[in-house]
């Protein structure tokens, strides 16, 4: 027994250690290509990245920053490695995320219940907002065949763009009398409230983290997350095993969608108060990176969201004391993920060069 | 009556804002008949945009930015296709980045190139040549022949790129490659390197799509202007079945609903244009269910090819 | 006659397997010749090295004496020589004259003239007298005719040799006739035709002559006017079977699952993949099923797992008709079920061995109450597996795909036996296995027999199935051609049955099993 567990260790160790060092080499490579970037606009590079590390984590405050960045960035993170895990192409998180912050706000704003339950019924139409937005792309590959890439990326505009349209005007949800494109305040009792004092942090990064440990129990504990995992793998094994592989498609969805949601939710309700035309800069998206450098695992989502979070945060402050634009977080973003699933597939092709070089092991 | 005068003005919108997404759809066209699927055209044409734009400003020639846009958009290609062909990296990944990318490179190159001044510095544009004869037609005149030269160029490539894919030895072997990669391989075909100059023609016609919009449609680049024409183009791909015709009735279609929506809201008519904007994409949705089980995309898109 | 095409001692090693060990193949100008052999013979490597598509470890090709060598598909098509795959190479797509065209040279990038070659196809249809409408799309065409489209885009591209693999596997009877009135046209005009086949009527109906191959090596050529069926029987199964082995005697139980014109297949097709099966497994007994691959085993496998909808038929099994139920119903009823893929469908390979083990009935309480896995109780349920089943492994949270073949065969094995079936369905367990673990596995199977288990044994290893099975029956075309006992039955009779022969023909009506 004891013995068994051990070589479990070594087993797991080896390929845990080779995925973290996938993720560690690429975002080095990619912070260099950076760097070499902003060497060639004449800055220099050390100078704009401590400024950057500064803005991220210098003090309570800009570590507050981080942290409120890092929130939605959770949140997409898991929905994309969620429906990655079950073999699907979730890129509609950035849509999902304003149909949750549209129903979370609607119901933090019109819907008056005792304050206790503000905050959960919020939270829940934020789920269910995007959980339908996830749940309309599964059913449509389910029932119709449609692919699932192509049919997010569509939704996402429609998402962004229906939003427009409810605070656009004072009998929908625009604050009368206010300005064109935002919507009323959210009542206090639907807010999320500071975790940090005197700072932006607020309750929100708990529910991620929450949903993090959620992420986990799910796809490791229980039968239905290890169902996604096999359909994810291998399609044809569950089916040999009798997996219903349209139901979990249609639930993944369903799962994913709600969670791009609830950083939807939880940026109306902790960070704006309000329901913005166009509130993301691109969380969504960056929901691909954040799961592709933490490979799908739940502690390494954390490590990708705490890394681009504090990207964005510690960026405005690379912008006005390095004077290098804030734009780059995005190229080193794009260079991460270029880096990461090179590594991949080139560790992939090395391992089956290796394969064919050697020939099959027999039995002993 | 009113409307009838103005007729042709909007005809002559419709197909100016139709060109970027009618260039960036062809682009699309030829690299998805090769099998690969890049959701990247926003960030190809988003760089496009700011080297059109650089070029045209160091040279005062609109043409050299063009020249300058296509090889972005060729490195671009190149890049995409290192990683899905070579590696055989996921293409929606890589075509994700390339969407991040684009929208940090062509800031960041922006401010390299031009500072943070914010004076708008005079470059060299399109300008609009009218057909001598056909621009004095009525309505028609202004409408079809009353352009810039790209617009002329883009709706030319139509038939240029039906001719390409459908009765040339190279077009049938760059859909044969689309549709099944190993029928192609036992017939001596090179699936790679039909792959890499799909990638990287396409996205230099991409890029065409993009230096319009910053050399063409506006003077001058600002940051997210592309603003979504990368998407609404791969919607026209796939709600004008792959054919270079489809691609230009979608785009024209989904950008008449602009200029319908541009009317109204001149009117004060009460229909919201967010609505009139969802178009393309609701009617792209649609047409993927719709069409999903009738085999119009090709056989082999997004699936990487391994030899042997 | 000249010889146009020599193949003189190819070798082709593969990762782990010889595939073709010392092959010389001589073919004449102007001849029909088969090459003869049961699966795994090595027929198709030889045939992708002779295309081009694999490069031969060593030995040497001539074409009319002179030395050549293939880098690609491309340089064996220049010299003439065209493969009709029995997977047609064509897109559904696209219409006829265009797939004779892609890759051609001809318009060097440029114009494709298709209007010239329709006119070019249409001639050659007409000179073998087809009917083809070149404009056609491929996707409108039936089975029949797409091979015709294949064999006309052979010779549209210059093929002088033609190699027809498994060609009239996809077809009926009447479409074979015709395709073997073109084979005779083909050679009158001086086509070589190369034919691939384990059917012994067709080999002996339209070679000259034929070379078998047998288990990697040639085993010689003859002239077919000098073999009757029988001897070609002899020729393709060749090795003596050892029919003596341990198995204890016992009477035949009660009938476990009883299989009832089990058909499959379009309603108004003449070509049906299974075409009114009839079997009864009992308990305590292994019926085989034999034959060459791709004759409805698999389907039929898949029927009887719920994979795949049959289109008409019973399957009883206590009381419950298989084939209405879905693949959870029947596996939860007592079926288990070794498949033929082991690395495609028996395990999830990236995952770990625990995971791999509970992959049929992680659902049940047994493995964790409500609606969590209960990981201690899987984890002694997969050390006690890998022990008792001495699955060689550092331990339950190795990947499957870090094991050997034999040791996830194991895995598979293990888990199947475990859930203590009622009914074990096997296809090719020991297939890509070395000796030891063929020899582990085959007594897993038996002792599942002797403790009165109904198993249903599907393998393409004649040897295997006579061996361990008490009733082999012999699948053709998706036909049942007989059963027989083992100990009654030769080499030459199973090997009449592989090749389309009902048993009642071969015995002349009188006796029964």
């Amino acid at each position: 027994m004891k013995k068994s567990d051990s070589t479990k260790l070594k087993a797991t160790m080896d390929g845990v250690l080779r995925q973290c060092l996938v993720s560690v080499s690429a975002v080095i490579v990619a912070i260099l290509l950076g760097m070499l970037l902003i060497l060639l606009m004449g800055k220099n590079p050390i100078v704009a990245f401590s400024a950057l590390l500064q803005g991220a984590f210098g003090s309570m405050n800009s570590f507050a920053e981080t942290l409120v960045k890092v929130t939605p960035l959770l949140f997409t993170g898991i929905s994309y490695a969620l429906a990655n895990r079950c073999g699907l192409t979730n890129l509609g998180m950035e849509g999902q995320m304003y149909m949750g912050a549209l129903a979370a706000a609607a119901v933090g704003i019109f819907v008056e219940v005792p304050a206790a339950l503000h905050i959960p019924l919020c939270i829940l139409a934020g789920f269910i907002g995007g959980g339908l937005w996830g749940l309309l792309a599964g059913w449509l590959k389910v029932k119709f065949g449609a692919s699932e890439i192509i049919t997010t990326v569509m939704l996402n505009t429609i998402a962004i763009y229906f939003i427009e349209f409810m605070v656009t005007d004072p009998a929908r949800m625009m604050e009368p009398g206010g300005v064109s494109g935002q919507s009323s305040p959210l009542t206090d009792s639907a807010k999320l409230s500071i975790l940090l004092p005197n700072t932006r942090a607020h309750w929100g990064i708990m529910i991620g983290l929450l949903c993090i440990v959620l992420f986990w129990l799910f796809l490791w504990r229980s039968k239905k997350g290890y169902e996604v995992r096999v359909s994810g793998f291998n399609m044809q094994a569950a089916a040999y095993s009798g997996i219903n592989t349209s139901r979990n498609i249609l639930l993944v969805m369903l799962l994913a969608g709600g969670v791009a949601g609830l950083a939807g939710a939880s940026e109306v309700m902790g960070v704006q108060g309000r329901l913005y035309a166009g509130f993301s800069p691109g969380y969504g998206f960056d929901g691909i990176a954040v799961a592709l450098i933490g490979m799908n695992s739940p502690i390494g989502i954390i490590f990708g969201a705490l890394l681009f979070g504090a990207f964005r945060a510690g960026g405005n402050r690379m912008q006005m004391k390095a004077y290098v634009p804030f734009s780059i977080v995005n190229v080193i973003q794009a260079i991460v993920i270029f880096a990461v699933v090179a590594s991949q597939m080139l560790l992939e092709i090395w391992s089956e060069r290796q394969l064919k070089k050697q020939p099959k092991q027999q039995d002993a | 009556m009113a409307f009838f005068d103005s007729l042709g003005g909007y005809i002559n919108t419709d197909i100016s804002l139709a060109t970027p997404i009618l260039l960036a759809g062809l682009g699309l066209l030829i690299i998805n008949r090769a099998g690969l699927l890049n959701i990247g055209a926003e960030g190809t044409m988003l760089i496009a945009t700011i080297m059109a734009v650089y070029g045209s400003y160091i040279s005062g020639s609109v043409w050299v930015g063009l020249i300058f846009a296509m090889v972005s958009g060729a490195a671009v290609g190149a890049l995409f296709a290192l990683l899905t062909v070579t590696l055989r990296a996921n293409q929606t990944v890589v075509g994700a980045a390339i969407n991040v990318l684009g929208s940090g490179l062509s800031a960041t190159l922006f401010r390299i190139m031009f500072g943070v001044s914010s004076e708008v510095p005079a470059i060299d544009v399109f300008r609009v040549w009218k057909i001598p004869g056909l621009s004095a037609i009525p309505v028609i005149g202004e409408g079809l022949f009353s352009h810039m030269p790209m617009v002329y160029i883009a709706f030319l490539l139509v038939p240029v790129m039906s001719y390409f894919l459908f009765k040339t030895q190279a077009g049938l072997n760059l859909r044969s490659v689309g549709e099944n990669p190993k029928v192609a391989d036992t017939l001596g075909i090179n699936v790679y390197r039909t792959q890499y100059i799909a990638a990287i023609v396409g996205s230099m016609i991409i890029a065409l799509g993009g230096a319009f919009m910053s050399t063409g449609l506006t003077k001058f680049f600002s940051e997210e202007m592309v603003s979504g024409r990368g998407y609404i183009a791969l919607a026209a791909v796939v709600f004008g079945r792959y054919k270079p015709s489809g691609i230009m009735g979608a785009a024209m279609v989904f950008m008449a609903g602009i200029v319908i929506a541009n009317i109204l809201m001149a009117q004060g008519a009460g229909i919201p244009y967010q609505f009139l904007n969802m178009i393309p994409y609701v009617l792209t949705v649609i047409a993927l269910a719709a069409f999903a089980h009738s085999a119009v995309a090709p056989a082999a898109l997004g699936k990487p090819y391994k030899r042997g | 006659m000249a010889t146009i095409l020599e193949m003189r001692h190819i070798y082709k090693q593969f990762p782990g397997v010889l595939a073709n060990a010392d092959v010389c193949l001589q073919v004449e100008a102007g001849e029909v010749h088969t090459l003869l052999g049961e699966n795994g013979a090595g027929k198709s490597t030889l045939m992708n090295v002779l295309c081009g598509l694999y490069k031969p470890t060593s030995g040497e090709i001539l074409i009319e004496g002179k030395p050549v060598r293939f880098n690609s598909a491309k340089d064996s098509m220049a010299i003439g020589i065209g493969m009709v795959h029995q997977h047609f190479m064509l897109i559904p797509t696209m219409t006829v004259v265009e797939n004779c065209l892609i890759g051609s040279h001809d318009a060097g990038g440029m114009k494709l003239d298709l209007k010239t070659a329709a006119q070019k196809i249409s001639a050659l249809a007409k000179e073998y007298s087809m009917e083809l409408d070149p404009y056609k799309k491929i996707g409108d065409l039936a089975v029949g005719e797409r091979q015709r489209v294949e064999i006309i885009k052979a010779l549209f591209r210059g093929a002088r040799i033609l190699i027809l693999d498994e060609p009239t596997a996809v077809l009926t009877p009447q479409e074979t006739h015709e395709l073997f009135n073109m084979v005779h046209s083909l050679t009158d005009k001086g086509f070589t035709v190369l034919f691939i086949s384990h059917k012994l009527n067709e080999v002996k109906e339209i070679s000259n002559r034929v070379t078998v191959l047998r288990l990697g090596r040639t085993c010689g050529t003859y002239n077919i006017a000098d073999c009757s069926v029988n001897d070609l029987a002899r020729l393709m199964v060749g090795r003596e079977v050892s029919f003596s082995i341990d198995r204890r005697q016992q009477e035949q139980g009660a009938p476990v699952l009883q299989i009832e014109d089990l058909t499959l297949g379009q309603k108004d097709s003449e070509v049906k993949t299974l075409n009114h099966v009839n079997l009864t497994v009992h308990g305590g007994e292994i019926l085989g099923i034999a034959g060459v691959d791709g004759n409805g085993q698999s389907e039929l496998v898949e029927c009887l797992t719920g994979l795949r909808r049959a289109s008409e038929g019973k399957a009883l099994y206590k009381g419950k008709d298989l084939l209405k139920c879905s693949t959870r119903e029947i596996m939860s009823h007592g079926v288990s079920h070794i498949p033929q893929d082991r690395q495609r469908t028996g395990l999830v390979m990236p995952m770990p061995l625990r995971e791999n083990f509970i992959l049929q009935d992680y659902y049940t309480e047994e493995f964790g109450k409500g609606g969590f896995i209960d990981w201690k109780y899987v984890d002694a349920y997969s050390d006690r597996l890998i022990r008792d089943f001495g699955v060689k492994t550092p331990g339950r949270f190795e990947l499957a795909q870090n094991l050997s073949g034999g040791n996830q065969q194991k895995v598979i094995v293990a888990r199947e036996i475990s859930r203590k079936p009622e009914l074990l369905i096997a296809m090719h367990p020991t297939r890509g296995l070395d000796v030891g673990a063929i020899e582990y596995i085959h007594k897993n199977i038996m002792d599942q027999r002797d403790s009165g288990i109904g198993v249903l044994l599907v393998s393409t290893e004649l040897e295997e199935v006579l061996k361990l099975s008490d009733r082999v029956a012999v699948m053709y075309e998706g036909e049942i051609m007989g059963i027989v006992k083992p100990s009654e039955t030769t080499v030459e009779e199973m090997g009449l049955m592989m090749g389309g022969m009902p048993l009642e023909k071969i015995r002349g009506g009188g006796e029964n099993v």
